[in-house]
């Protein structure tokens, strides 16, 4: 069997999903953050593919870098967040975190 | 002097006394004593004018009935009130009357009155009356005359309560006026009777339309109905059987107002209406008016017998007279009754300005001996005054004489004619009649006696007590009146002949007019031979050749009347002269008894005054406390009206103020339940809204988890949606 475009795009909404679900439903901040990379992961897996057999040719390349750059960055401001939230809160259960509720 | 000329005067006369009022009035009290001079003045200058007046009068035009003026007041719709003023002979002669004792009156009260403290109200209100008297002399209506009549009302009912402080005094006041009142309802009844029949107030317009033949209801019953009630005006004002209660009380006032007032003017009102409107008298209200008159001179000599106040004496003679004056006037006397009317009030005014006189000396007596308990008005606290006041006595038993029927004096002449007229009519009229005469002459017999009496035990004798033995007698302004009014009462005045009035200028212009109701209901001996119903009478009266009716002048009167020089006498004229001599024998006689008795008992003591009182207990009682009518009535008019005074209240209070508070009661009650369906109703929409709404919040608040986790999941569902539906 051909491995085809299908098949990459399949593979990152699963991933997607799986992440997604991850973010939604972990108790624990740092899982939160992991399912966040996943979702990451799954939409640079999207834009590789499509560099490959789609149409964008080095576009998709640059983006998955871009990507990348972000999640890190993203992940370190995420990381102090978590930290702060520990500081004030005493643990990271976020679904215990509702003052906002109302 | 022109008719305009009179009328104008008229009018002049009238109004003159009101100035006095008004000055006083307004300024009284700064003029202080001057006050007393500046009213006796105005006066002074009315005598003056109704002097004139009366004169061109009754040498000028005696025998014009009226010189009169209409006046065109206001209209009500369609319909015109005429009233105007009017001058007829026994017009002029009042005028006289009332200004003359007026005018004495002022004079003698400046003395009498000295030192009061609201001296100048007095001369006002003293004012006021003489203008309200003169008023109902020259009215020539109804309404003006029913104007003035209570305007003489309440002017009594001040000057009757003049001094108010007296509870006694305002009492009587009440009395009076309230009383009065009385006799006004039925007179304004009888001139609503004549007006809705005959559609005017003016007494021609009235008189013509009774003698064109137009009956009030289309009933002669009520013409004597109406008759009968104009009479009741005359029976509170001139104080009669059964209204004459307020009389006698009335001497609380002082003792120049008594004089004017009580015993010359605002009584003699009421016989004056009764000659002014005398033609519309049908022959049944003519014998009401005379049994009335006889009942009345009757009970009050009877009463006078007993009293020991100098002036209750004198009040009650004063009724006993005036009710000789009605009882002639209803016989058909009319010039007889308006004779007496002008001698009384001149003797009658005498009499009571000498009893002030009198009670003025004792007065001033018992103060000077600082003496505030002992009544200067009993006589029995006088007596010997003829010693220390000669001049008011010799006036005083001049007078006595005149009211007691004694000849060479006015009193005679007057009261025989009525004697006169009374044999003449029972013998006419027939049957029970004659018990009028018989009543006439005894109250005539009492009134020489009581009059005797009084003097007697006032002026004869020892003095009784000290204060009487200080007297002394008064001033010229106090004299002065007495001997002018005792001079009036002398008989050259009014005829030459002391026996005889007939020949005399009085009977001469003061003639009796021809009566205006029809001859079927008149008394066939009062018609003269001109009537044109003859033909429906029994009593023929032999034709005569004279035409009796003249119209003169004036286009404005309507009333004939017999002419003086061309008239033949009616039967009853004529039997009055028949019965002349008669009248004066008895008359006489019965006086003479009278004052023997009255000198037996009093001065020479030969049968005892005490002897008679306990042999007579229960009469003398019941003369004594005036047939005890004043409790008759207050148990029954007086009790009557607080017994129906005090069930209205009782209805005011529990029916009407039950009624108030039952709707407001409702009214509490229906707002109580609104209250509720406010409350309940209303207020549960709202706070059923308002809980919806916080129901609804708290559950969509629900949704607002404070997750981030849940925020992330709604984004994603929001998302699907979209590209669901858009994708």
């Amino acid at each position: 069997m051909q491995v085809g475009l299908i098949h990459y795009i399949v593979l990152s909404a699963i991933l997607f999903s799986l992440g997604l679900f991850g973010i939604i439903t972990r108790k624990n901040a740092i899982m939160v953050l992991m399912g966040l990379e996943l979702v990451l992961n799954a939409a640079n897996i999207n834009f590789i593919a499509f560099a490959k057999y789609g149409g964008m040719k080095t576009e998709g390349h640059i983006a998955a870098i871009f990507v990348i750059i972000l999640a890190a960055c993203e992940a370190a401001i995420a990381l102090a967040i978590i930290l702060n939230i520990y500081q004030n809160f005493r643990h990271i259960n976020v679904d215990e975190i509702d003052n906002l509720k109302g | 002097m022109a008719h305009e000329l009179i009328l104008q005067l008229c009018i002049i006369v009238l109004l003159v006394p009101l100035v006095s009022f008004i000055i006083n009035i307004f300024i009284g009290n700064k003029l202080g004593r001057i006050s007393g001079i500046i009213g006796t003045s105005i006066l002074g200058i009315d005598l003056v004018l109704a002097g004139i007046l009366t004169f061109s009068k009754l040498v000028t035009y005696p025998d014009l009935p009226i010189i009169q003026n209409r006046i065109d007041w206001f209209s009500l719709g369609t319909s015109k009130i005429t009233v105007g003023f009017g001058i007829d002979n026994i017009t002029a002669i009042m005028l006289v009357v009332v200004t003359m004792i007026s005018f004495l009156v002022h004079l003698f009260s400046t003395i009498y009155m000295e030192g009061d403290r609201r001296y100048p109200q007095y001369y006002g209100y003293l004012g006021l009356f003489t203008f309200s008297m003169l008023g109902i002399v020259l009215a020539n209506n109804f309404l003006l005359m029913y104007v003035f009549w209570e305007l003489v009302g309440i002017s009594s009912y001040i000057l009757i309560g003049f001094w108010y402080e007296k509870k006694s005094a305002s009492d009587a006041g009440k009395k009076a006026f309230i009383t009065n009142r009385i006799g006004d309802l039925g007179f304004f009844i009888g001139i609503l009777i004549l007006y809705f029949t005959y559609n005017s107030f003016m007494f021609d317009d009235i008189f013509a339309g009774i003698s064109g033949g137009l009956m009030p209801f289309n009933n002669p019953a009520m013409l004597t109905a109406a008759g009968i009630c104009i009479f009741m005006g005359a029976i509170g004002k001139s104080a009669q059987f059964p209204l004459h209660v307020w009389l006698p009380d009335a001497m609380e006032g002082p003792t120049p107002v008594s004089a004017l007032i009580h015993a010359a003017t605002m009584v003699a009102a009421g016989v004056y209406l009764i000659t002014k409107v005398f033609v519309m008298f049908t022959a049944d209200a003519l014998t009401f008016i005379a049994v009335t008159g006889t009942i009345t001179a009757f009970i009050s000599a009877t009463i006078a017998i007993t009293q020991v106040d100098f002036k209750k004496v004198l009040a009650y003679s004063t009724v006993s007279q005036l009710g000789f004056m009605v009882m002639s006037l209803g016989v058909g006397g009319y010039t007889n009754g308006f004779f007496h009317l002008v001698t009384h009030a001149w003797f009658k005014a005498a009499l009571f300005l000498a009893a002030g006189s009198v009670i003025h000396s004792m007065h001033h007596a018992l103060h000077n001996m600082h003496d505030h308990h002992t009544d200067p008005q009993n006589i029995n606290n006088m007596g010997g005054l003829r010693k220390t006041m000669p001049l008011t006595y010799i006036t005083f038993i001049f007078v006595t004489f005149a009211l007691s029927g004694v000849p060479f004096t006015s009193g005679f002449l007057s009261k025989d004619g009525i004697l006169a007229n009374t044999l003449a009519y029972a013998n006419l009229a027939g049957g029970w009649h004659w018990i009028i005469p018989v009543l006439a002459f005894s109250a005539a017999g009492m009134t020489a006696f009581y009059m005797f009496r009084l003097t007697i035990l006032a002026f004869h004798g020892e003095h009784r007590t000290e204060a009487a033995g200080h007297t002394k007698e008064n001033k010229l302004p106090v004299v002065l009146p007495l001997v002018i009014l005792a001079f009036l009462s002398v008989w050259i005045f009014y005829s030459p002949d002391p026996f005889n009035s007939s020949g005399g200028w009085f009977q001469k212009m003061v003639v009796q007019p021809e009566s205006a109701v029809p001859a079927e209901y008149q008394w066939n001996f009062l018609l003269s031979e001109n009537s044109d119903a003859l033909s429906t009478t029994e009593h023929k009266i032999p034709e005569s050749n004279l035409n009796a009716k003249e119209q003169e002048g004036n286009a404005d009167r309507t009333r004939a009347v017999i002419q003086p020089e061309t008239h033949r006498l009616n039967m009853f004229q004529e039997q009055s002269h028949h019965f002349h001599y008669t009248a004066m024998f008895i008359s006489l006689l019965i006086a003479g008894l009278g004052i023997l008795l009255a000198f037996a008992i009093y001065q020479f003591r030969v049968i005892s005054a005490e002897k008679l009182e306990n042999r007579f207990r229960f009469l003398h009682r019941f003369s004594y406390n005036k047939w005890y009518f004043d409790e008759l009535y207050k148990s029954t008019v007086i009790g009557g009206t607080l017994v129906f005074s005090k069930l209205l209240a009782l209805f005011d209070n529990y029916v009407i103020d039950g009624l108030v508070n039952l709707s407001s009661y409702l009214t509490r009650g229906f707002s109580y339940l609104t209250g509720l369906f406010d409350n309940y109703v209303i207020d549960g929409a709202v706070n059923m809204i308002a809980s919806f709404t916080g129901y609804c919040g708290s559950r969509l608040r629900k949704l607002q988890t404070g997750r981030i986790q849940s925020y992330v999941l709604f984004v994603l569902i929001g998302i699907l949606i979209i590209v669901y539906f858009f994708i």
